[in-house]
């Protein structure tokens, strides 16, 4: 953290860059922000941890826009992002100095809380070079947690340590995938159909349309929403009984297919716990299934699955005949 | 709001047999927006269309609906008529009731109630257009065919005598096509090539005719009275402007093994050549993979012996951009290969040929000049046996489903030269049915029968059986007397199914012109629009569209000249105004609409956006509305919705889609 | 799957290319081939244009089935629009399975001008599968809720 903050500190000076884009302390111990910093003084309240799981790329959009280069540090899956986004002209990588900032995984509270971990004031190892196991400062004196079992679901199916986009690197990054990434989706796939509407159901019903998935995800980055504009007819925001409000989840998760980069983040934000990355990480496990492996924001030139077709391409009937 | 008037047609008892006109004219009138419903029996008359004329006038409409039948039947004549009453025409929607619902239900209740959710469909969507402008774009006066046999040759000559210039390209070295390779032609046994000859050097002679010979379309692209043609000039080796066409040189190449695709492989030729004497233009082209210089480095004979300096081994493919406002498909057709039909001996005995090769044989410029013998021994063969439909009419995948319409005719004219000539020759034909359909056809075919008494047999051959002493044993069936018959032949022919040109898939889809399961083209419609294709500015001459004779391709080489001609009289064409266009302000950009474009119609500038609150430069979506040919692919690969499609707009759709599902 | 009911009169959105489908849907007509009148007909340029919006939305407003014809793959009057079709209907179909809703209630066939006979053929079979499904029930809701 110390290098971080000493190195984006001499990048504003020498006048590489005009603001850095990184995190700050939020009102809790455990829930740092995105945050702009455009002096050497302000640097004092960056932070870097294992609560830093934002991803920073969808706010380089705004930045793109700005004077001058913005200092962006990006963990080795936002950088899939970050390309994803220059792919679609959404961000200028000239305007970007990327610092590839290390990373052991990210954690997540909520996994800390289901271990019985209650009245959290602080939790102490988080940082990139801590050591293997949480201490978590609570009402009722200290508790112990593997850094491993409070790591965000994304992190057990990471993609790699490496950065696919970064101008220079800063610390360590661990692989810390040790679960197979389609093994959720292809365990709801085994259940009989009417199990799966019913689970479906009962994760989808607890959605309050809070747009956090909407406003976290990078591809979800269009500057006018169709649910916000006229041209589908498709806003009734009044309504309860809306279009919007039963097909919200499935017209985004088609909107962003092929596009997203399997962040997380739509999981991360949401304040309900669904788990929102199941949508788009079917699709993903489709698309390579039919269409050949493909992985978004890599930074290859290949057409997106969408914008691509074969002629020998699978038909809309294999989805009956595999029953 | 609009004010939408509804016409409920009866279509004399088409529709009213059916639907209860006045109750959906009763339904009808309570929807958002209607102001007016009434029906008639024909909506499409004189009268029914003034009916409608003068309501828009009266009743103040800014929106009309026709409950009709299909609209690619009848929404051009009404959208006529709004225009002429002073509506937009595309204000105009159709509510297809007749093709879609009186024709297929029978139960009226049921009808009327379609009929209906069909026009509330109508209303919904009308409700929500918007007057769409036609634009303009022009024409360039110049057409290309592609293809330089009869068929190119005709349209070409019929085009040019219009006044219009026009390109032939040919992928051979000559123009003259499958044509130039026939001795007689039926039912008048004239001489092909002492009718085809005139016309080859007509057209080389006429100056609004350019010749492309030894050359391919390599790429096309913008759309109907503007494409934009790459021509593939292949380095022929010699210089056209320096050969004098004397021929020394190929009497002295010295590699003279290549197979000679005119004379169907017959015979060999020299590795520099034309394809036949009258060959147009009679330059010589150097047929690189098999000239001893191309390929050792060491000869140069041809160079060495040409008196003109013409042979130039350094020459290059030359590739030729040009605009044309119609391009003719004149591709033409080829044998099917016999590879499948393993029991006609075809690859076995050098005396089993097909019809085209014995029209080689027969004529005096062939491999045999002009006498009848048989390729193995060179001696004259006694009894011939013609088999019809080998791999036409068939129904296993092996050939084609279709009959390939000429080889009766062609075998009964080989039967009756071959009897006429040499009345010694046994000569049986086994047949499936005689088709003689057409002018002097069936006279024709009794002439064989009757005064040169070929064998008729109706029947299949089974098996064509090479024999030691190096005849053929026919085994087939005679249906008519059934029984299993034998015949000992010495030379076999068979009429081999005709198939469009390989080649034609290619040019079909640089045309973006359709082709069916047999890889003929479609064309606009079967019966009233035959020499166009459903792709505006494309039109098809000759075999490419269908079997036919050399007749019927003149007459339909003729056809698809003076629909060319009609289109390069046009100084502007009115544009399809259904095409796709940006909202600037919910643009993201991010070129997922032009990665989808077939036409290339969307590009990305830089604008300036201003809004409440929004002054920035944005790279936006900007469609090009004369390429943009209203497909709608990129309006889904928009996730934002900025992209939509003019007269069916997203809010149209999804009107429809509201008003069926209520 | 539920037992077919007599009395159960499904509602179907049929998306038809205005080049191909919607002409064999004419041609159906003009053979009078007969098929039930539940389905309805939107005409569409190219079976591209279909949005998946739109099919969700028939859905949502209480469709029983819907099914998008166009022309034959290496037939499109635009090139390749029905490549694009083939992609995202494939994956939409399979997204909605994933979801537990019943695969049997889209369907993509291409059917081309001169099939008159199939589409007649399609649409019948296609009701058939509707009726036996019986009245959508989860589709109109893809939030789900209970």
């Amino acid at each position: 953290m110390q290098e971080l903050r000493k190195r984006a500190g001499e990048l504003l000076a020498d006048g590489t860059v005009a603001r850095v884009l990184a995190w700050r302390a939020g009102d809790l111990p455990y829930n740092p922000e995105p945050a702009f910093f455009e002096t050497e003084a302000e640097l004092e309240h960056l932070v870097y941890d294992g609560f830093c799981g934002a991803n920073l790329s969808k706010l380089m959009i705004e930045a793109s826009k700005l004077e001058g280069k913005t200092l962006v540090c990006l963990k080795p899956c936002d950088t899939y992002s970050f390309n994803q986004l220059v792919k679609e002209h959404r961000v200028d990588r000239e305007k970007a100095y990327i610092i590839g900032v290390g990373c052991r995984g990210k954690l997540d509270i909520e996994k800390i809380r289901r271990q019985g971990i209650r009245g959290i004031e602080a939790v102490e190892g988080a940082e990139l070079d801590g050591p293997e196991e949480l201490t978590i400062r609570t009402f009722s004196g200290e508790k112990k947690c593997a850094y491993r079992d409070a790591m965000l679901e994304r992190c057990h199916v990471c993609k790699g340590k490496e950065h696919m986009a970064y101008d220079e690197l800063l610390g360590e990054s661990r692989d810390t995938k040790d679960a197979e990434r389609f093994a959720e989706v292809e365990a709801i796939e085994r259940m009989p159909a009417k199990e799966r509407f019913a689970y479906f159901q009962k994760e989808l019903s607890k959605c309050i349309r809070c747009n956090a998935c909407r406003n976290a995800c990078p591809a979800c980055s269009c500057r006018k929403c169709v649910f916000d504009s006229t041209k589908f007819d498709s806003e009734q925001k009044a309504n309860v009984d809306s279009f919007e409000e039963k097909m919200f989840h499935i017209i985004r998760a088609f909107h962003v297919a092929g596009r997203c980069t399997d962040c997380g983040e739509c999981s991360r934000v949401c304040p309900q716990g669904i788990p929102l990355h199941l949508f788009n990480r079917k699709f993903i496990k489709d698309i390579n299934t039919f269409y050949g492996e493909y992985q978004a924001g890599t930074g290859s030139d290949e057409k997106a699955p969408l914008t691509n077709y074969t002629l020998e391409d699978a038909e809309p009937s294999v989805v009956r005949e595999r029953g | 709001m609009q004010r939408i008037g509804v016409f409920v047609c009866h279509c004399g008892s088409n529709i009213a047999a059916t639907v209860d006109v006045k109750k959906v004219v009763e339904l009808v009138r309570m929807e958002p927006g209607v102001v007016w419903a009434e029906d008639y029996p024909y909506m499409c008359s004189e009268a029914g269309q003034s009916r409608i004329a003068e309501a828009i006038r009266t009743q103040k409409l800014t929106g009309v609906v026709v409950c009709s039948c299909s609209p690619r039947m009848h929404e051009a004549t009404f959208r006529k008529c709004a225009e002429r009453s002073g509506l937009n025409p595309y204000m105009v929607e159709i509510a297809n009731i007749r093709e879609h619902c009186s024709w297929i239900h029978k139960n009226t209740e049921e009808a009327t109630e379609k009929a209906v959710i069909l026009a509330r469909a109508a209303i919904a969507k009308v409700n929500l257009n918007t007057p769409l402008q036609a634009g303009e774009s022009r024409v360039t006066k110049r057409a290309l065919v592609i293809g330089g046999g009869i068929a190119g040759i005709q349209t070409a000559l019929d085009i040019a005598d219009a006044g219009y210039e026009v390109d032939i390209v040919e992928k051979t070295p000559s123009i003259g096509g499958r044509m130039s390779q026939l001795d007689k032609t039926f039912p008048t046994l004239d001489c092909s090539a002492c009718i085809l000859t005139p016309k080859m050097v007509e057209a080389s002679a006429n100056e609004k005719i350019t010749l492309y010979t030894y050359s391919e379309v390599e790429k096309v692209s913008g759309f109907v009275g503007d494409f934009t043609v790459d021509i593939r000039k292949k380095a022929r080796s010699v210089d056209m402007s320096k050969c004098t066409g004397c021929g020394v040189c190929q009497e002295k190449c010295p590699s003279r093994k290549t197979p000679n695709e005119f004379n169907r492989g017959l015979n060999t030729r020299s590795a520099i050549y034309t394809p036949f004497a009258q060959a147009i233009p009679n330059v010589p082209v150097i047929d690189r993979e098999h000239c001893i210089k191309f390929q050792t480095g060491k000869c140069g004979v041809c160079a060495k012996v040409c008196q003109a300096g013409a042979i130039d081994y350094e020459q290059k493919d030359e590739i030729i951009t040009r605009k044309y406002g119609a391009i003719v498909v004149a591709t033409g057709f080829d044998m099917i290969k016999l590879d499948k039909y393993g029991e006609y001996a075809y690859e076995q005995s050098p005396d089993v040929i097909t019809s085209l090769e014995l029209e080689r044989i027969m004529n005096a410029a062939g491999p045999t000049k002009g006498h009848l013998e048989r390729m193995s021994d060179h001696r004259p063969p006694k009894n011939i046996v013609f088999i019809q439909c080998v791999g036409s009419r068939c129904a296993d995948e092996r050939g084609k489903s279709y009959c390939s319409k000429i080889c009766c005719m062609y075998t009964a004219k080989h039967a009756m030269l071959i009897r006429d000539k040499y009345p010694d020759v046994n000569v049986t034909v086994f047949y499936i049915d005689v088709r003689t359909p057409g002018k002097n056809f069936d006279e024709f075919y009794r002439r064989a029968v009757e005064e040169y008494h070929v064998n008729y047999i109706k029947g299949q051959v089974g098996k064509v059986t090479p024999q030691p002493d190096g005849t053929l044993l026919v085994h087939g069936v005679d249906l008519l007397d059934n029984h299993q018959v034998k015949i000992e032949a010495d030379m076999v022919v068979l009429a081999a199914a005709i198939e469009p040109n390989p080649d034609v898939r290619k040019i079909a889809t640089m045309l973006t012109a359709s082709i069916d399961t047999n890889n003929f083209l479609t064309e606009a419609h079967p019966k009233l629009r035959p020499v166009e294709s459903p792709t505006a500015g494309i039109f098809l001459s000759g075999v490419c569209q269908g079997p036919k004779d050399i007749p019927e391709t003149v007459s339909q080489a003729g056809a698809a000249a003076v629909k060319v001609i009609g289109l390069l009289a046009k100084d502007k064409l009115l544009t399809n105004p259904c095409t796709a266009k940006a909202d600037v302000l919910a643009c993201n950009g991010c070129s997922a609409c032009a990665n989808v474009c077939p036409y290339g119609a969307i590009s990305y500038e830089d604008q300036e956006v201003r809004a409440p609150g929004v002054r920035e430069i944005r790279r936006v979506a900007v469609v090009n509305s004369a390429l943009c040919q209203g497909c709608g692919a990129c309006t889904v690969a928009c996730p934002s919705g900025a992209m939509d499609l003019q007269g069916f707009s997203n809010r149209q759709m999804i009107a429809e889609v509201d008003a069926i599902c209520r | 799957m539920s037992i077919a009911n007599e009395s159960f009169r499904p509602k179907i959105v049929a998306f038809c290319c205005n080049w191909c489908s919607y002409a064999g849907a004419d041609l159906a007509g003009s053979s009078r081939l007969s098929y039930p009148a539940d389905v309805k007909i939107i005409r569409v340029p190219c079976s591209c244009r279909v949005n998946p919006m739109f099919i969700l939305r028939a859905f949502e407003r209480g469709a029983d089935g819907v099914i998008l014809c166009g022309c034959h793959p290496g037939d499109c009057h635009y090139t390749t629009g029905n490549y694009y079709t083939r992609r995202r209907m494939t994956l939409l179909f399979s997204m909605l399975d994933f979801l537990g809703v019943e695969n049997g209630r889209t369907r993509v066939e291409w059917v081309s001008a001169a099939e008159g006979v199939k589409f007649s053929a399609t649409m019948n079979e296609f009701v058939e599968t509707i009726r036996a499904l019986g009245p959508n029930v989860r589709l109109g809701d893809l939030r789900c809720r209970s």
